[in-house]
């Protein structure tokens, strides 16, 4: 068990220092939060509906293709100079690289959230002040989901033609439960109801993230089988 | 130390089926360089990943002393990091290889110092020329100290001056640490002739021809190769 957290460890700094040497990612990845924020904020028309109703759906929206740009990269690194060959002709075990991908794929999707969470704070003027512990439990939940099955699937389509297409279409269609979830939870919140009413949200989230984790460490060695 | 047993291997199902592998078998123990030569498609490199365990056969066993942390792999492809520095990617292939933390740095200087490229440690892979980051790769094969080494087409893409540097340095390193496994492949009978102690033609995925060297010079192995795979 030890090895295998050195493994993910290791896999985990290597994508960050790569990612923090090069930034194109991540700064494409914030960059498009931004703008979808804008696009949003600019796109609706206040006196139809109020921005407190539409709010939830579009951070969630937002973050959901966000997600998704960030996790068309975790393997691309793997592409060059076909390192991924070498990962699994070396000792790491599969569990260890899908851990050590999923590491590294939610501080890259956390960064873009902490940096798109005051962005749409500000565009959409909801009072998160007295929630903000609770909506980033509710963000953190949802994402841990995202980036498990994300990070599964970047692994299944990055050897086929048009992965960065391939991507989304198999994607979302795991991540709408989540999103209904996320959604939910968020609106609750930002509606000022008791956390109570939450809970039911909060756990069927959680319940996601555990069948999906456990799914996907038991199905990523096959993804990644020559 | 390193063993094949019968390896089989096809790719595609049906009637599509390509024979990539069919029926080798080998033993080598430590010190002996056994080059295969053989023609594009011969089914070379689907050995190599086969004794790397990147493929799983179909057919057969591989026996390889010490596993996979006894195996260095230099593949068609460097597997190495462009925006890291060499150092950098040495410190990381030697953490997946179980080398200590304490001794990664010693060790990636020893292996750098032997490759001529202490000097180039702290530069980015992406600013070396095809023949320093093919010494790289190297580096980066022997960082953990394997036993085997296994080596798919070295001297592709490099022209004559760093392919002869390269032999050189193979040479060097076959001897090092008593002696290790070494398999290299490549298409061109003049390269590698004389590193090997043991030579195999392969075609179609067969062993057409297995012997040791003995004082044959690239000459009479050419010969040979005409006679059992060309003209064969």
């Amino acid at each position: 068990m030890g090895d295998l957290w050195a493994q993910a460890w290791a896999v985990a700094r290597k994508d960050l220092v790569l990612e923090f040497r090069t930034r194109t990612a991540l700064l494409s990845t914030v960059v498009f939060t931004v703008l979808v924020l804008t696009v949003f904020n600019f796109g609706r028309d206040p006196t139809a509906v109020a921005a407190i109703d539409l709010a939830p759906s579009v951070l969630w929206v937002t973050f959901t293709f966000a997600a998704m740009l960030a996790l068309n990269r975790a393997f691309q690194l793997e592409l060059e100079n076909g390192a991924l060959e070498g990962l699994l002709a070396s000792p790491l075990s599969p569990r260890g690289l899908y851990l050590g991908k999923l590491l590294a794929n939610l501080a890259f999707v956390g960064v873009v959230q902490a940096i798109g969470l005051p962005v749409f704070v500000l565009f959409f003027d909801v009072p998160v002040g007295h929630v903000w512990l609770p909506l980033i439990g509710v963000i953190a939940l949802a994402t841990i989901g995202f980036v498990a099955v994300g990070t599964l699937f970047s692994a299944m389509v990055i050897r086929t033609r048009f992965a960065e297409l391939l991507l989304p279409v198999l994607l979302l269609p795991f991540l709408l439960l989540p999103l209904t979830y996320a959604v939910q939870a968020t609106a609750r919140l930002l509606a000022n109801r008791p956390l109570s009413e939450l809970s039911g949200w909060l756990k069927l989230l959680a319940a996601y993230d555990i069948v999906f984790l456990g799914l996907a460490s038991l199905l990523f060695p096959h993804t990644v089988d020559e | 130390m390193l063993s094949a047993e019968a390896l089989r291997h096809v790719f595609g199902e049906g009637g599509g089926q390509v024979v990539a592998l069919d029926g080798v078998s080998f033993n080598l123990t430590p010190g002996q360089t056994l080059a295969i030569f053989g023609p594009n498609g011969a089914g070379k490199t689907t050995l190599l990943k086969v004794l790397a365990g990147l493929i799983r056969p179909r057919e057969g066993v591989v026996r390889v002393t010490g596993g996979r942390r006894a195996i260095g792999w230099i593949g068609h492809q460097s597997h190495l990091y462009e925006h890291l520095t060499v150092r950098e990617n040495l410190h990381f292939w030697a953490s997946l290889y179980g080398v200590p933390a304490a001794r990664r740095g010693p060790r990636a200087a020893l292996v750098l110092e032997r490759l001529g490229m202490a000097d180039r440690a702290d530069q980015p892979v992406w600013s070396l020329s095809r023949g320093l980051a093919q010494r790289a790769a190297i580096a980066k094969a022997l960082i953990h100290d394997p036993s085997v080494l296994l080596l798919d087409e070295p001297f592709t893409g490099l022209d004559l001056a760093a392919a002869a540097e390269l032999r050189v340095l193979l040479g060097e390193l076959r001897g090092d640490t008593g002696g290790r496994v070494v398999v290299l492949t490549t298409h061109n009978v003049d390269e590698g002739v004389e590193l090997a102690t043991d030579v195999a033609f392969q075609r179609h995925g067969r062993f057409v021809h297995f012997a040791p060297r003995g004082g044959r010079g690239s000459a009479e192995i050419a010969a040979a190769y005409r006679r059992a795979v060309v003209d064969g």
